[in-house]
């Protein structure tokens, strides 16, 4: 009896938003915790997608639906096709050092003091009620982040002034994650020396008899080369 | 029908959601499981006809039918084996990935006006988001494997599928565009009376695109002619190389299920979803209105005409297959990135001007009547019950189907 009032008490709602949230948290500290770069983009995985079922449960289905796209099925999948293309021992298998987790402990424990003094700071929560339909336009945070500001003018301003949006900071934080691309790439581009064109190769391959140096059958092999290659693209 | 449990039987709300939950992901797990069976042993007849053989004859009968069962068991029965220098870890829960994507996008895929999972007013959005899921335990699997094949074959998919994915978008944007909303319910029911009303034949464009998204769904799923990943000739087997027994069927499990959720998707994008090419349901006189077994009888004929389409679809894959040669990865790309991106969205273009300079259609009368249209979206889940004007249940035209419409939620 006891039993069933307890699991009748279980708001279903609550389970599985704990279920989800516990996953992401749980996934999420798998991925600073492991050091093979591969499952780490599996956890991050199924850390976020775990984050695309608290959307989901939230009704936020458009979220739910774009995180998964974006995210697991863009990003990711590139990481991992980029992990591929350029690993090499050193960077595949990742030993953090403790100045860099001590580092990032006090980084990740602001954030978080940050947004808890955000989440405790709100009057109460609540969640829309039964027949409460949200009016479907977007948000001033949403307009603001395309350059319109449509919330109250600045004090002093004149009420016709038209404040600058969110539009800049946001362009700087993607000229930010650009150069992060570009520093990715040169760390994991390969180290070594420079490659023979394909001419020299095709020309060292094609007269191996003859005296390379020599200026004369150097042109000629470089001829028959050139030959090659444009029939090859041919 | 999580109300039903609740009122008539007195269950308590916890049970009777598992109860339903239960019900809906052992149904879907069946038509991914027992339609791999089938489409196997299809893939095998139709693949021996066309190179004049004769295929399966004897386990189950004259055709076979039950050579895929025999498989099966030879399937669970065999050696679970690693390679030596496999990453564990990865390796054994590669195909568990591809599985889940498969089955997840199931859960959003209507079968007929009720008969869904679980409706979402993004069903097209969440079901292409998940297909492209399927990828990653793919690229797990060749990683994981320690092998150059299994390598080789996951960064060709990975690449591939990448770069698909553009130009699927696009033609799946057309029907959302038409239809007005991203709720495959709403999508297809919107194509509702004669074979005219789809979208196929909506406008030229559309007939263009629907052929486009056949090229890019065949390329998105790794079917031939682009099954590069498992190109069998250069990669052995490509990302399942390393892979036997169990662990193997569920790719294949994986590939059959996305094979056949794309021709869903085609089916209820493009060619009316459970609407048949002649309402015939209609003609007898058989709607919403004549009584809930009359109503039912209908979703029922719905849910035969959209396996049936999706069916269809699966077949054309298997022709497909064994007709054409595969083709080098710098032709699939080109495929992709000088035809198929192109081609979509010229004809996105011209089936946006085509609605805003012709919208009634080339013969007026041929289409259905705007009118007419069922809003889906305005009593279904999440739509706007509480506006005045479509609360359901205060409308004196009450039909079922709109009852019913709720209880699904």
């Amino acid at each position: 009896m006891t039993g069933a009032t307890l699991l009748a008490a279980i708001n279903f709602h609550t389970l599985l938003f704990l279920l989800f949230a516990g996953l992401a948290c749980g996934f999420a500290v798998a991925v600073v915790l492991a050091d093979n770069v591969v499952r780490m983009a599996l956890y991050l995985v199924l850390s976020l997608a775990s984050t695309a079922g608290l959307f989901f449960l939230a009704g936020a289905e458009f979220i739910g639906a774009m995180q998964l796209m974006i995210y697991v099925g863009g990003t990711l999948v590139l990481l991992v096709f980029g992990v591929m293309l350029t690993a090499q021992a050193p960077f595949v298998s990742i030993k953090t050092s403790t100045g860099d987790r001590v580092l990032a402990g006090v980084v990740a424990a602001s954030l978080l003091a940050l947004l808890l003094q955000a989440a405790f700071s709100v009057d109460v929560w609540r969640r829309p009620g039964v027949g409460e339909v949200a009016p479907p336009a977007a948000t001033p945070l949403g307009m603001a982040l395309v350059g319109a500001r449509v919330d109250e003018p600045a004090a002093g301003a004149p009420a016709t002034a038209v404040r600058s949006g969110y539009l800049l900071p946001f362009e700087i934080v993607s000229i930010h994650l650009l150069v992060v691309l570009v520093g990715a790439a040169y760390l994991a581009r390969a180290k070594r020396r420079r490659t023979p064109r394909a001419i020299e190769v095709a020309a060292s391959v094609e007269s191996p008899s003859e005296s390379v140096q020599s200026t004369g059958s150097r042109a000629a092999a470089t001829g028959t080369a050139s030959a090659l290659v444009s029939g090859g693209s041919r | 029908m999580a109300d039903f449990l609740i009122e008539s039987i007195g269950l308590p709300e916890w049970l009777a959601w598992t109860v339903m939950a239960g019900v809906a992901a052992f149904l879907i797990l069946n038509v991914i499981a027992g339609g791999a069976l089938v489409f196997i042993w299809a893939e095998r007849k139709i693949a021996a006809r066309i190179q004049d053989r004769l295929g399966p004859t004897r386990t189950g009968g004259r055709f076979g039918w039950l050579q895929s069962l025999a498989d099966g068991i030879k399937l669970l029965a065999k050696e679970d084996l690693m390679p030596e220098g496999a990453d564990g870890m990865l390796f054994r829960i590669a195909p568990y990935v591809s599985f889940c994507a498969s089955f997840c996008a199931f859960i959003a895929l209507p079968f007929a006006f009720d008969f869904v999972g679980q409706r979402l007013n993004v069903g097209v959005f969440f079901v292409v988001a998940v297909l492209g899921l399927e990828v990653f335990g793919v690229i797990l699997a060749g990683y994981a494997s320690a092998s150059k094949w299994s390598l080789f074959g996951a960064m060709r998919e990975a690449a591939q599928v990448v770069s698909y994915e553009v130009p699927l978008g696009m033609c799946v944007v057309v029907p959302v565009m038409l239809a007005g909303t991203m709720d495959l319910v709403t999508i297809a029911e919107k194509q509702a009376g004669w074979f005219t009303s789809w979208y196929l034949f909506h406008d030229p464009f559309t007939f263009v695109i629907f052929w486009v998204y056949v090229t890019c769904a065949v390329a998105s799923v790794n079917r031939a002619p682009f099954d590069l990943a498992e190109a069998e000739s250069e990669l052995v087997a490509g990302f399942h190389t390393e892979y036997s027994g169990l662990r193997w069927s569920f790719f294949f499990m994986a590939e059959y299920g996305s094979m056949f959720l794309v021709s869903a998707l085609a089916a209820l994008l493009f060619l009316g979803g459970w609407n048949g090419p002649i309402p015939v349901a209609q003609l007898l006189g058989l709607s919403e209105g004549t009584g809930d077994t009359a109503h039912y009888l209908v979703r029922l004929i719905g849910c035969g005409n959209l396996l049936l389409k999706a069916t269809l679809g699966v077949l054309i894959m298997m022709w497909v297959r064994w007709t054409l040669p595969r083709l080098r990865i710098d032709q699939v790309m080109a495929t992709c990135l000088k035809y198929c991106t192109p081609i979509a969205a010229a004809m996105f273009a011209g089936a946006m001007l085509w609605q805003l300079f012709l919208p009634g259609g080339l013969i007026p009368g041929l289409g259905r009547p705007a009118g007419e249209i069922r809003e889906g979206w305005l009593e279904g889940p999440g739509g706007m019950t509480a506006a005045p004007a479509a609360a359901p249940n205060e409308k004196p035209n009450e039909t079922p189907s709109k009852k019913v419409a709720q209880v699904v939620r």
